[in-house]
């Protein structure tokens, strides 16, 4: 509870200091490549049927995911702290480069934890982040995928805790890195609230992103929160079914219940032993879900879906033969989903989707099931 | 570790523990996701999940062990499986079954008012965690929050048997003991496999030392015939016990 303790006082305190604020602006601006444009996909649009169909291209960020947001403030808030050895989990690896290309250009040492199962289906990942530099462990305990990553990221940081900073990738986890996490990301939502009013002048009828943790979408939502008119969509993955085991849909499958440090929905059988996940995008493929999107669903302001395997691919083919833009298999459940909201809407309606990252890395996932 | 590596064995297990001379039994409820647990209780909770074990089954099995012995046995699990069963039904249980005692790693103490006030009224302690870093005036909550004793976590990091004591294991018993000033037991787990861990651990002032992983790890040892594993774990724990008794 200590180092929890000192890192929420930490970020409390340099969150507040304008001089970190305006450091980490500077980083997202010319190493990221801030601000991300919000793109009118024409040819989807039309092929759909209905409300007009954005795009914040958070997959044209250095790295090719939105992950960099929350890496850099992280890496600088470990600087100021004074750590210099980062730990991190990932999943697809997209948090893992991205840790790794922050630590690297801030001078900090990473070591990364990944699944054994993820580093087998995200080889290109694994290659990058051992270029940028960083150590790469592999996670053989439990289902291999990132909620083991995440266990042993843990075990690692309450091992080395005075030298070592752990850089979780999501808004999941104990307190404060749902909410740091969160901040960190909103930079999404606060630029496409932005972005939509001067090219559209008004709101758009409904946001969707997609969610395995959920570090995209709170990002996403979060600026428009409060406006009531606009719809929030969470879109989780559908897996292969909606049986025990065959999907990573804990808000729309799940219970209530206690993982890694939050209170939260969990995939969990009924003695309270986690459910394992299948879903074709590593990213998702995680049996709870930040605290925030269960709040949020509690009170009625977002809706959770599933989109399973098969749609997501179908959103992958879609965007990359329509509008020329491989996406991540992740952001491909939303993409499938906005396909459904935008028949539902007027053609004069708007909707925005968060294409949280690029599709490089899923490049031999897909081979395999289209070897033509 | 419940059911570890089956029902019977685990019966076998215990009982052995007790007659080289354990004062006090913990039982582990295995959980899928154990974050303070190395590779060797990992691997328990993954036979003993596989094995069926599960809330209700362990609490059982120690019920017939309680009945037998007089000594007070606890138990260790995760948050999530007793929320799962509910907190009041799982303190209920536990208390017909006589458990005096439960310690659930992944619920600090500010977020344990719940449950403690649940298990406090079935007449169960809730016994937290306080490791080489927390703070003193976290530590007086501590103090105030258990009952039972207070568990010291000797070293940075999870469980699992280590050669030496860690650095930190002494230092961390005398400054707790100058804390708690009597009002509570202090007992020290993590990493503790030696005789000679022990009588240290005593010396430097703790009321007991909790001993894990080295035992489960001779349960593993003896997968292939389970039926030998009650003789080794007899003589460790003899032997650790041989060691409290001369803290010189």
């Amino acid at each position: 509870m200590e180092p929890l303790k000192d890192l929420a006082d930490a970020y409390l305190r340099f969150s507040k200091d304008p001089s970190f604020k305006k450091e980490l602006e500077g980083w997202l601006e010319q190493y990221a490549g801030r601000p991300t444009p919000l793109y009118l996909a024409s040819r989807l649009t039309s092929h759909v049927g209905g409300a007009r169909i954005f795009f914040k291209r958070e997959d044209l960020l250095h790295g090719g995911a939105h992950k960099i947001n929350n890496t850099l403030g992280q890496a600088l808030l470990a600087k100021r702290m004074g750590k210099a050895r980062i730990i991190a989990e990932t999943g697809a690896g997209q948090h893992g480069v991205a840790t790794a290309m922050a630590s690297a250009a801030l001078g900090l040492n990473a070591e990364i934890y990944m699944g054994s199962e993820d580093m087998e289906r995200q080889k290109l990942n694994v290659y990058r982040m051992k270029l940028l530099g960083a150590k790469v462990h592999p996670v053989e305990s439990g289902s291999k995928t990132l909620k083991d990553a995440i266990n042993e990221a843990l075990r690692d940081w309450v091992t080395n805790v005075e030298d070592t900073y752990y850089l979780l990738g999501s808004v999941v986890g104990p307190h404060p890195y749902p909410t740091m996490v969160r901040d960190f990301q909103s930079v999404i939502g606060k630029e496409a609230r932005r972005q939509i009013l001067r090219q559209e002048g008004r709101l758009p009828k409904a946001v969707v992103a997609c969610v395995g943790g959920g570090s995209n979408s709170i990002g996403i939502f979060h600026a428009f929160l409060t406006d009531m008119e606009v719809g929030l969509y969470g879109v989780e993955a559908g897996g292969r079914n909606m049986s025990p085991g065959k999907n990573a849909a804990p808000l729309v499958a799940g219970r209530e219940g206690v993982l890694h440090g939050m209170m939260t929905y969990v995939l969990q059988n009924a003695e309270g032993q986690v459910e394992s996940t299948e879903s074709i995008s590593a990213g998702l493929d995680y049996p709870a879900v930040g605290p925030e999107h269960s709040y949020l669903m509690s009170v009625g302001r977002t809706k959770y879906v599933t989109q399973t395997d098969s749609d997501a691919l179908d959103g992958f083919r879609l965007l990359s033969q329509l509008e020329g833009i491989i996406p991540a298999l992740e952001p491909a459940h939303a993409i499938s989903y906005a396909r459904t909201l935008a028949r539902a809407l007027q053609k004069e309606d708007s909707i925005i989707v968060n294409l949280s990252g690029r599709g490089d890395k899923d490049v031999d996932t897909i081979a395999r099931q289209f070897p033509q | 570790m419940g059911y570890d590596p089956d029902p019977e064995s685990f019966l076998a297990n215990a009982t052995s523990l007790i007659k080289g001379g354990a004062d006090i039994v913990e039982v582990g409820i295995p959980f899928s996701d154990p974050v303070a647990d190395g590779p060797v209780i990992q691997a328990a909770g993954a036979r003993a999940l596989s094995a069926g074990a599960t809330p209700r089954k362990i609490l059982d099995a120690v019920g017939k062990l309680s009945t037998r012995f007089a000594i007070p046995f606890l138990i260790m699990t995760y948050y999530n499986p007793v929320l799962a069963m509910g907190i009041e039904r799982f303190a209920k249980s536990a208390s017909e079954n006589g458990v005096r005692g439960i310690v659930i790693p992944d619920l600090p103490m500010e977020e344990g008012d719940r449950f403690r006030d649940i298990a406090l009224k079935y007449n169960i302690d809730s016994i937290y965690l306080a490791s080489p870093n927390t703070s003193q005036s976290r530590l007086l909550n501590i103090i105030d929050k258990s009952r039972g004793f207070v568990y010291l976590v000797s070293l940075y990091g999870v469980t699992g048997p280590r050669d030496t004591l860690s650095p930190q294991a002494l230092e961390t018993v005398k400054e707790v003991k100058t804390i708690t000033r009597g009002r509570i037991p202090v007992s020290a787990g993590f990493g503790i496999s030696q005789p000679d861990h022990v009588s240290s651990l005593l010396r430097a002032g703790a009321d007991g030392a909790i001993v894990g992983s080295v035992l489960v790890r001779t349960v593993a040892e003896h997968l292939d015939d389970p039926g030998e594993a009650p003789y080794h774990l007899e003589k460790t724990i003899s032997g650790l016990k041989q060691a409290s008794r001369v803290p010189g």
